[in-house]
This record gives structure tokens, sequence and C-alpha cells, in this order.
């Protein structure tokens, strides 16, 4: 059965859960909920499905799960488990380790977020500044690993933990927050923007730097050409 | 600050009507300036900083509010009120740039297949045929007329792509308004409009707001497609340089495809419009 994401176009957190499924090639049943300006999240037929009132939601076999990660990790377990890294003792901490700080970033920056864009209430600098502590760790340890040759998280493939810290992270202008303090982050956002599958949502651009050049195009083209001639 | 005799006498959104609820006062921000929004028995009302009412007016779906002594009614919508269609009002987004950059923006086609890529427009579609724009001197309104533009994605229920007929209008210094085929009636426009609130003169909220023959497609999807659209375009405006519009014509170099924006950016500069503008080149 296809999974069915109760989906908000603008959440980060329901973004996580639809570029995974495009980078593994898996379907995603999307059903839209008007959170904003219809509230939907406090409706009665919203809390029934997750008495949180938050997304995102993913129904699946039977069951609602109603946990960003936890939805990461049932489309990596069911379509390619390479996405959940090294199965080791040390693998396994590892991947934990940073799905806890994507909740981290979402409690902050991803909280932020709707307080700056849809003047939903509360106070966005605390959460700004709390954001930026994170942003500066997450850019040493890239700094770190991107030294011992690792383009992501965990190794020098992407598993669940990128896609986990990814969106708040790359969403973190919609909050004001520059991430030009940050090139290791910068470097590891490119590389997620350039993997095959990736899929872009409002605020996060696609790479347009990965498409070819006109002259690469023309270039390929002469190759070509003095293939067939040879 | 002071603000221009033109600025104070133009109607602008205040808030969606859904926001203004009886027993308990909304505040919010127009032209720099606090203000209060009420409803009593069902009517809307509005004070400023002195506690001064001002002029209010509930239509659309929002709250307008005139700062000063209104020169004109609030401009009419007549498709709002046809039988058969829908109105969808689509949220309130907090934008850092000039409310005239947000207007300015959703003027523009020719950045269509560059942000909106694959939904309004997309490469090698690039082109933004001649078109026609005035300023209707009896309406005080730009008009831009004649647009055709290839969309892969028109809207929701367009089924593939369409060569889209647009039409733009300009009825008050931070409200515009777009007229585009409608997929299912082909003789009729899809109405979407951008209610802009001047919260300063570099930052805005931006109320989209819509009107169209569409029975089939439910209520959320209408609005995630426009707040896509319109979130594509939010980290550009926050980013676009100098943040206030420059009506000064020594600033930039415009191409063809600005007929509307140099058109609009005139229209304001005759109004005398000064809030979010830069009058004089830096």
């Amino acid at each position: 059965m296809t999974p069915v994401l109760h989906d908000w176009v603008l959440d980060a957190g329901c973004y996580r859960v639809r570029l995974l499924a495009s980078l593994l090639g898996a379907d995603l049943d999307l059903r839209s909920v008007d959170v904003h300006p219809g509230d939907a999240l406090r409706s009665e037929a919203f809390l029934l499905l997750n008495p949180a009132g938050t997304l995102p939601v993913m129904e699946v076999d039977g069951s609602v799960l109603t946990d960003g990660p936890a939805c990461l990790t049932w489309l990596a377990a069911t379509h390619d488990a390479g996405w959940l890294g090294d199965p080791s003792p040390g693998g396994r901490a590892a991947l934990q380790h940073w799905l806890g700080v994507s909740h981290e970033l979402a409690a902050t920056l991803g909280a932020a977020r709707p307080m700056d864009m849809l003047g939903a209430s509360g106070d966005p600098r605390p959460l700004r500044l709390a954001g930026r502590g994170h942003l500066r760790r997450l850019d040493a340890a890239l700094a770190r690993g991107r030294w011992d040759g690792r383009a992501f998280l965990l190794g020098d493939r992407p598993t669940i933990a990128d896609v986990a810290c990814f969106p708040d992270v790359a969403l973190a202008g919609d909050c004001g927050m520059s991430l030009d303090p940050y090139p290791s982050i910068r470097l590891w956002m490119r590389a997620v923007r350039g993997l095959p599958g990736f899929v872009p949502m409002p605020g996060i651009h696609p790479l347009h730097e990965a498409s070819p050049f006109p002259e690469d195009a023309r270039g390929s083209g002469a190759d070509a050409a003095r293939g067939t001639a040879a | 600050m002071t603000i221009a005799p033109a600025d104070r006498a133009a109607w602008y959104p205040a808030a969606p009507s859904s926001a203004v609820t009886e027993g308990h006062a909304t505040p919010t921000v127009l032209l720099g300036e606090g203000v209060a929004l009420f409803r009593t028995d069902g009517v809307a009302a509005a004070t400023g900083a002195d506690r001064r009412a001002l002029a209010v007016t509930e239509r659309y779906d929002h709250v307008w509010v005139c700062p000063g002594t209104p020169d004109r009614a609030l401009f009419a919508i007549p498709e709002a009120a046809m039988p058969g269609r829908r109105a969808v009002p689509c949220g309130s987004i907090h934008v850092r740039c000039s409310p005239l950059r947000a207007v300015e923006n959703f003027l523009d086609i020719a950045h269509f297949p560059f942000i909106h890529t694959g939904i309004l427009g997309e490469e090698p579609h690039t082109e933004v045929n001649r078109y026609d724009v005035r300023i209707d001197d009896d309406l005080d309104e730009v008009w831009a007329r004649n647009i055709t533009f290839h969309q892969p994605q028109a809207s929701v229920s367009a089924e593939g792509a369409l060569d889209v007929r647009y039409e733009y209008r300009v009825p008050a210094p931070t409200t515009a308004i777009l007229y585009k085929t409608c997929p299912a009636r082909p003789a009729e426009w899809d109405v979407i409009a951008i209610f802009v609130q001047p919260v300063s003169e570099e930052t805005c909220i931006a109320h989209p707001w819509m009107t169209m023959f569409d029975d089939a497609t439910p209520h959320a999807d209408m609005v995630a497609f426009q707040q896509t659209i319109f979130l594509q375009d939010r980290s550009i405006l926050e980013n676009q340089i100098p943040a206030r519009l420059p009506l000064d014509p020594g600033m930039e170099v415009p191409t063809q495809a600005d007929l509307t924006s140099i058109a609009y950016r005139r229209w304001l500069k005759r109004r005398g419009h000064a809030h979010g503008a830069q009058l004089v080149a830096a």
C-alpha cells in the first residue's frame, strides 16, 4: 500500500519525507492540510489522526507515524537500508545523534520560521540564537568530516541523517538567518541539492549550477561526432 | 516619519476578515503606525495610534483601512460577485521587502521559468511576447493586456502545459490583480490578486487571494498551490537591492518584458506615492 502523507507544502518536516521519498523513488499519496490560514491542525478530524496536532503524519500499513525521523526510517527500511547508514554500533549511534540534532533544529530554526514568515505568535529571537549554536556545531562537524573525505554527515554517502537535518538548515534564510558564515554547511547543502532525485520546496531552490552549460552540451555533441567519425 | 498625503489617502489591506473577531482587538501595523481592528455586531472598525477612528471597508475576505481621508472608494473586483466562483484567501505572508517590490514582482512574467520552474514557466520557453500596457486615466489604474505565456502547470486544475492568456491590473498602490485563462472555462478569467499590507517601507504582509471557477480541487490544494508560488518568490524579494522601489528612471535599464513594471513606477510617481519607494537615485 502506498503510504499516505498528510502534507503541507511549506512545512519543513513534511518536506523531509517528500525529499527522501523522491531520492528513493518511493511513491507517496499526498493529502494537503490547510495549516495556514485554515488552522486545520486544530480541527477535530486532524486531532483524531494525531492528537499532538503536528505534521508530518504518515499512514502506513495500518499505523500512523507522527515523527519526522520515524517516517524517514520507515521509508529507508522498506526501500534501501543503505540510507540508514553503517549498521555497526558506532554507525547506529551516529545516526541517532543526528536524528536528535534534527529535532533540535526543528525546535529552534524551524520554530522561528512560522513566526517570521506567517506572524505566528512567539518571540523568534531566542530561537534564532539557539539555532545559531546548532549551525556552528553542524558546520564544525561537517568541516571535520570533509577533512576525512566525507561529504555527508555519516560518511561518503547520504543517509536519512542528512535528509532529516537539511530542511531546517536550508530554510534558515526564512527566519532571517544568513548561512554565509558556514562554508561547510553550504558545501554540504550543495551536495544534497546535487543528489539524483532531489526535489526543491518553496524557499529551497533547485541546483541550477548542476545543469549542463550550453558549451558542455555542444562539447559532448562534438565528442559524439568525433566518436562516429572514428 | 512623515507620510505623504497621497499615501494616507489610499486603501490598504489590514487583515484577513477571519482574523478580526468579536470581543477583542486585533493589533496590526500600517505605514509604520499601530492600528487596532475590531468587530462589533459583525461590522469591522479600526482605530489609529491616537485612537482616532479610521475609514474601514470590508471586501474580498479582507479588512481594508485608509489611514487618512480616502480620495475614492475601494476599487471593485466585479468578478468576485459572479455565481459559481470560489473565493480562496491564501494566508498572510510576512516579507522583508518594500510593499511596492512585492507588487512589482507579482507583475513580472519574465522570472516564471527560473523561479516557478515547471509550474508557471520552463526553459526554453522564456520569451515574453510584446504586449499592451497603459495607464488608464479614467480609472487611474495600470492595465497590461494581450499577454500570452507558455505554462507547464498554470493552475491546480490545468491538465498539461497551456499557452495561457494574462491581463494585469493595478487598482491601488499596493494591490495587483491578475486575470488568467480559466482551464475549466476558457471564456472566463481566473482572478488572482495580491493584497499587500505596507507595514514599513521595507517590510510588508502579502495576502494572496483568488476567485476561480473550480468545483473539483480540494480547498487545501488551491491554497497550497498559491502558497508554493508566493513562497518561491519570498527569498528572492528579500534579497533585492535597493530595498525600496526606485522610481527614478536613472537607476535601472528596463527591457521589453518590464513594460508593466515601468508603467507601475510611472503611475506611482504621478500619484505621489512615496512609501516604500526610492524617489531620488542613490
